[in-house]
């Protein structure tokens, strides 16, 4: 069991330090930083002088290690952009992009589960057929053309919801919430359905497929010999049978959504790390885009790491495997 | 006792017609109302400069007085603009046209290169296996510990950076291409390895070893026609995927530039009018492009259903 946590960790480990050295290579590609600090007045000697105060003479190795170094502890240095600390800028607005998961996250499982509980019992209904049709719809939309058909409706058409910005928030330590006014849970309703919408799809059509095979089992059937009512088989017995898949692909997926926020959050001016991000890339501001994506693939690597983690802990049939 | 002939073997078209396919395609709805759709919207982008109206790469077409126009049955609209106008005077319909055979072009040579890697790169991996493998498979365990769509921002930002700015605009679709590229192609190369795996221990391949075959021809000859059910599954709703993540880009201002615009490229210049009342200028690309991924999705969907041994 040791040798399987520390197997994965050690694989977790290796996984972050190549996307650190992507990140790293992505300052190299990108230009010669001293370039891009310097104006027409820098002389020559002023470069060079530059150039060894930033350690740009050291070897690749030595370079790499002292950015991993830095990144470890949070250091990813200042934007070109506006001069500020990197890892300032992107937690002034981590909450605001967490928030959003979060909400997005808990809308997937109260929409996706009942719905796909309702399409696998009720198989070939007429509204079963619909859902399961506007489930490839709603795989096929891109989360940037659902966050604008929203708009146009609710704020547009009928006016009776924000399309853009958080509303007021409050500030608790440094975690600024939307959640405690009636203008910041109003900006979060739109947002968030539109990030949400994919992963909806995606929960309702795993439980379908998960309580088909379930109410197929010796266990569901012999329930039924017994008498117990049916709703209490589908909730009780076949659905409890179906959560694990659904917690390892809403756990798995919060990473992804984090990722896919940066589209929801451009359109609803959502004032997120997705957003910092994005104006970063115009403005090529790389300590901003190489923190993002260290930050973003931790987060990723962290939670699929710990799923592992936790199902070898629960099923004991998985350690042995690779 | 005569002797018997070998059966003449059917043409590719009776074989089609007999096939389980063929049969599963006829009794499927959705697989019918995909295909149509989906052969009506590629072959109306192919013969766009034959059909459409205008051609709005062309400035000397683009008349100013004709800029924001609604559509046909809505008033103050003009013929021949059937879809209105942008506020650069271009008609509706056509950019949307040159658009959809733009974002078709793009998804198309995206997943063409990363079947080109992917396979190549899970044969390899796979026939040789050891070093070689584990190679390969753990730069695919980096690739998908970043989400695709960060990976086609950061290799198309960072491309585009490195091109000098005379070229920025023409490489647009190649930079596009390569960040696809670039994200998708290890799925293909996982699953071609699992079925070269399985493959490699069989007796065919084990004979063609022994008549001294060379590695490459047994790759190719022999074992890639055996993965590739899973691959062509795997492709047609990649190409949906493709097709989403070059909208997206291209909406996110990092893809096709303005002056040759991607359906992606006309929804970000529509949304900038969302609150104008010029609704047409961003409902129809966001329609087109809608139309054109379901359809897609659709037909990958159906097929993989219908290829899948399991649900026969």
């Amino acid at each position: 069991m040791l040798v399987f946590i520390i197997k994965k960790l050690a694989n977790a480990l290796l996984v972050m330090l190549t996307v650190a050295l992507l990140a790293f290579l992505i300052f190299r590609l990108a230009g010669d930083p001293v370039d891009m600090m310097s104006t027409e007045q820098t002389t020559q000697a002023d470069k060079e002088l530059l150039r060894e105060k930033l350690g740009l003479n050291d070897n690749f190795l030595v370079q790499y290690t002292r950015f991993v170094g830095n990144a470890a502890q949070g250091n990813f240095g200042i934007s070109y952009r506006n001069g500020q600390e990197v890892l300032g800028l992107i937690a002034e607005r981590f909450p605001a992009t967490m928030e959003l998961v979060i909400v997005a996250t808990i809308l997937s499982l109260l929409v996706g589960l009942p719905l796909g509980v309702l399409t696998s019992i009720k198989r070939g209904a007429w509204y079963s057929e619909i859902l399961q049709f506007g489930s490839i719809i709603g795989v096929s939309l891109p989360s940037f053309v659902v966050g604008i058909l929203l708009i146009l409706v609710f704020s547009v058409s009928l006016g009776v919801l924000p399309a853009f910005g958080r509303g007021d928030v409050v500030e608790l330590g440094w975690w600024s919430t939307g959640f405690l006014t009636r203008t910041g849970l109003l900006a979060l309703i739109l947002p968030s359905i539109s990030l949400s919408l994919y992963q909806v799809t995606l929960v309702m059509r795993l439980v379908r497929a998960e309580m088909l095979e379930v109410m197929r089992s010796d266990f569901v059937k012999f329930a039924r010999a017994r008498g117990i009512p049916r709703f209490r088989i589908y909730f009780r017995h076949a659905l409890r049978n179906c959560l694990m898949p659904v917690v390892t692909l809403t756990a798995m997926n919060i990473g992804t959504l984090i990722a896919f926020a940066l589209i929801t959050e451009t359109v609803f001016q959502w004032p997120g790390m997705g957003m910092l991000f994005i104006q970063a890339v115009t403005f090529v501001d790389i300590p901003v885009m190489a923190a993002y994506l260290c930050i973003v693939s931790f987060i990723f690597v962290f939670l699929n790491t710990m799923v592992d983690i936790l199902y070898a802990v629960i099923d004991p049939r998985l350690r042995g495997a690779k | 006792m005569s002797i018997q002939s070998t059966p003449q073997r059917p043409s590719l078209i009776e074989r089609i017609r007999r096939s389980d396919l063929r049969w599963s395609f006829s009794h499927s709805v959705p697989a019918r109302f995909a295909a149509v759709l989906l052969t009506v919207l590629v072959l109306s982008a192919f013969l766009a400069p034959l059909i459409a109206p205008q051609n709005p790469y062309d400035a000397m077409q683009l008349d100013m007085w004709k800029s924001e126009l609604p559509p046909i049955w809505v008033e103050g609209s003009e013929w021949p603009y059937i879809l209105g106008t942008d506020t650069q005077a271009r008609d509706m319909l056509s950019v949307m046209l040159y658009g959809t055979r733009t974002s078709l072009l793009i998804g198309l040579a995206a997943v063409s290169f990363s079947l080109l890697i992917g396979l190549s790169f899970g044969l390899i991996a796979g026939y040789f296996g050891g070093v070689v493998d584990n190679l390969l498979m753990r730069i695919g365990d980096v690739v998908l510990s970043i989400p695709t769509i960060l990976i086609a921002i950061l290799v198309s930002a960072i491309v585009r950076q490195m091109l000098p700015p005379d070229l920025r605009e023409i490489g647009a679709s190649a930079v596009l291409v390569l960040a696809i590229t670039l994200s998708g192609w290890v799925q293909y190369a996982r699953t071609v390895r699992a079925q070269t795996i399985v493959e490699r221990g069989k007796e065919y391949v084990m004979a063609a070893r022994l008549l001294r075959v060379p590695p490459r021809r047994i790759m190719v000859k022999h074992i890639l026609p055996n993965t590739l059910t899973p691959v062509f599954v795997a492709a047609t709703l990649s190409f949906g995927m493709a097709i989403l993540t070059e909208a997206t880009l291209s909406f996110l201002g990092i893809g096709m530039p303005p002056g040759q615009p991607s359906l992606g490229t006309l929804i970000r210049i529509g949304n900038q009018y969302l609150f104008s009342g010029m609704w047409w200028i961003v409902i129809f690309p966001v329609m087109q492009l809608c139309l054109l991924v379901i359809s897609v999705n659709l037909l990958g969907d159906w097929l993989r259903d219908a290829l899948n041994p399991k649900l026969r």
